[in-house]
């Protein structure tokens, strides 16, 4: 069976040169950064040009401004929480979209229950933050402005340099989080006048356990975890190095190969939604369409009358790994918040698949997966209520509405004696 | 890699893939359509009723990979049981039949449950001679 991995956005395969880098630091070169003999002084070299290797691929004026974590997570943890706790004399206000990544939006929530308050700042229903939204929401009191540069659901590319801009005017510093878009897309740190970035090595073919937190030198930040002085003494903890050295290459390779990266994928997700729109009815894209606007790497599609966890699944039967917001593989039984603010209606929110691609699919794994999914949708539709109901003409479609008929978000008031979500 | 891992346990996975008696009933003698409120999932159970008995039923559902597999399940279980039996029918017995469900998804049997349930409340609403024979009878069972 052809395998077809789409859910990059999870994760990625390591570079073998990144591999090959990383091997000798587990054995060999197993110093600690903070020693002062030649295993130390040898590991401290190699940060050094990891760090050198970050900030070239988002153009920070100095390597100094790099900070290694541990992840994407802490990263944003490190971002939000180190300067609302280094700025708390100045204010207690924050401000970010409705769309952040769950490590923006729970470090906020944990600032909340401390006296912090938050502006969430909607999106339009392609995900596009309103950035007279975004001004209006600054005060006196705002201490950081958080923007995602590309959505994690749904890609849309966010318009970071006319919010630099504003936060600049404003004096509040910006965080950029470039998860879904470092490696994919070119990021510019200055150009976004941003004050901190962060993103994950792992995301673009570099090793998982390391994360990057760029900070300009003159965003106030303090640590939030505390012990030795490593990074500056802004992270306390024992750096890892061969992830660190891995996470390197793997930056080096992305800043020369980008370029390619993006033509392949973005030929690759037209290919993908071309063949989806054409052979399947009752679908939608959710985010705007591939272009200028969407990151290349990204499909999120709804598929109408059909719930997600079961197309994730006959996907993962039939080869093709992706991912989903529907609220049946959510922990928490809830659709994605992304989708709740673009307006989505539950009834696609719970039809929803994330795919996300990556440089190694090719046009071949995209005519694969539309054939396949072709099948799936038939499959399940044909087990499905809803399906067999919007057919009798007892519900409307929400995608190309009939005029006739109940909305399935009624249908399914009436039927569970309680509204949806 | 030779292995494959699945998300439930192969009872389920087989449930989900090859789905036992999905479909309507044509002159069904009841249907329950029910929705769960913790996801907005929906599944419709449709019986053939005689003499009692459930003679057949069928399924349709907009949910889940366990929502799926329960019903197909529930379906199977309850073929074959008299009305009474089927009016006691639990969760819990799709779940020890599907030999466990993540906790998380337990709901989804509890879908299964009110489908059913609401399948023979209809039923008995289009026989309203039904429950003057149960309520008859009543004194005498307690
Ligand atoms: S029916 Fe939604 S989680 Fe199972």
């Amino acid at each position: 069976m052809r395998q077809v991995y789409l859910d990059h956005q999870s994760a990625t395969p390591l570079l073998p040169e990144a591999f090959e880098a990383m091997r000798p630091y587990f054995t060999e070169y197993y110093g600690n950064a903070s020693s002062l003999h030649q295993h130390g002084l040898r590991v401290r070299d190699a940060l050094k040009k990891a760090r050198q290797q970050m900030a070239a691929l988002i153009h920070a004026e100095s390597e100094d401004e790099i900070f290694f974590t541990s992840d994407g997570t802490e990263s944003a943890n490190l971002a939000i929480k180190g300067v609302a706790y280094a700025n708390e004399r100045k204010g207690k206000h924050l401000v970010i979209s409705a769309t952040e990544h769950p490590s923006v939006v729970n470090s906020v929530e944990f600032l909340e229950k401390q006296g912090w308050t938050c502006t969430r700042v909607p999106v339009d229903r392609e995900g596009r933050v309103d950035l007279k939204g975004l001004e209006a929401a600054i005060t006196p009191q705002t201490v950081l402005v958080a923007l995602h540069h590309v959505n994690h659901d749904i890609g849309t590319i966010q318009p970071v340099v006319e919010a630099g801009k504003i936060c600049a005017k404003a004096g509040v510093p910006l965080y950029v989080d470039c998860e879904a878009s470092a490696g994919w897309l070119p990021i510019d740190v200055r150009e976004f006048g941003a004050a901190l970035v962060s993103f994950s090595p792992h995301r673009f073919y570099g090793p998982k356990g390391v994360g990057v937190l760029y900070r300009n030198k003159r965003a106030r930040i303090v640590s939030i975890l505390h012990g030795g002085v490593q990074e500056g003494g802004r992270r306390a903890g024992t750096e890892n190095i061969p992830a660190i050295v891995g996470a390197g290459v793997a930056a080096e390779v992305a800043a020369r190969e980008l370029p390619q990266w993006r033509a392949h994928t973005a030929v690759l997700q037209k290919r993908l939604w071309d063949g989806l729109s054409r052979d399947i009815p009752f679908i939608k894209l959710n985010g705007p369409i591939p272009g200028p606007d969407r990151v290349s790497t990204n499909i999120n599609i709804s598929t109408e009358f059909i719930e997600g966890e079961g197309q994730l699944l006959l996907c993962d039967l039939n080869g093709i790994a992706v991912a989903s917001g529907s609220s049946c593989v959510s922990k928490s039984l809830k659709i994605s918040h992304v989708l709740s603010a673009i307006g989505l209606d539950h009834a696609l929110a719970q039809g929803n698949l994330i795919l996300t691609l990556g440089k190694d699919n090719t046009e071949a794994d995209m005519d694969y997966v539309v054939e396949t999914f072709v099948r799936i949708v038939d499959k399940l539709r044909g087990m499905s209520p809803m399906w067999e109901e919007f057919e009798r003409g007892v519900i409307d479609s929400v995608i190309a509405p009939r005029g006739f008929g109940k909305s399935f978000s009624e249908h399914a008031a009436a039927v569970s004696g309680k509204a949806a979500h | 890699m030779s292995d494959t891992y699945t998300l439930y346990n192969p009872t389920v996975m087989d449930h989900f893939m090859n789905p036992r008696n999905m479909g309507d009933l044509r002159d069904a003698d009841g249907v329950g359509e029910v929705g769960a409120a913790a996801c907005g999932d929906i599944m419709k159970i449709s019986l053939k009723i005689r003499d009692g008995k459930i003679e057949d039923a069928r399924f349709k559902t907009f949910g889940c990979g366990s929502a799926i597999a329960s019903s197909s399940m529930a379906t199977e279980l309850i073929k074959g049981r008299t009305i009474e039996e089927a009016m006691t029918f639990s969760n819990q017995e799709v779940v020890n039949a599907l030999g466990g469900l993540p906790p998380v998804k337990i709901h989804c049997s509890v879908l299964a449950e009110e489908a059913l349930k609401a399948a023979l409340e209809d039923y008995v609403k289009r026989h309203p001679e039904l429950a003057e024979r149960a309520a008859a009878a009543e004194p005498v069972s307690a």
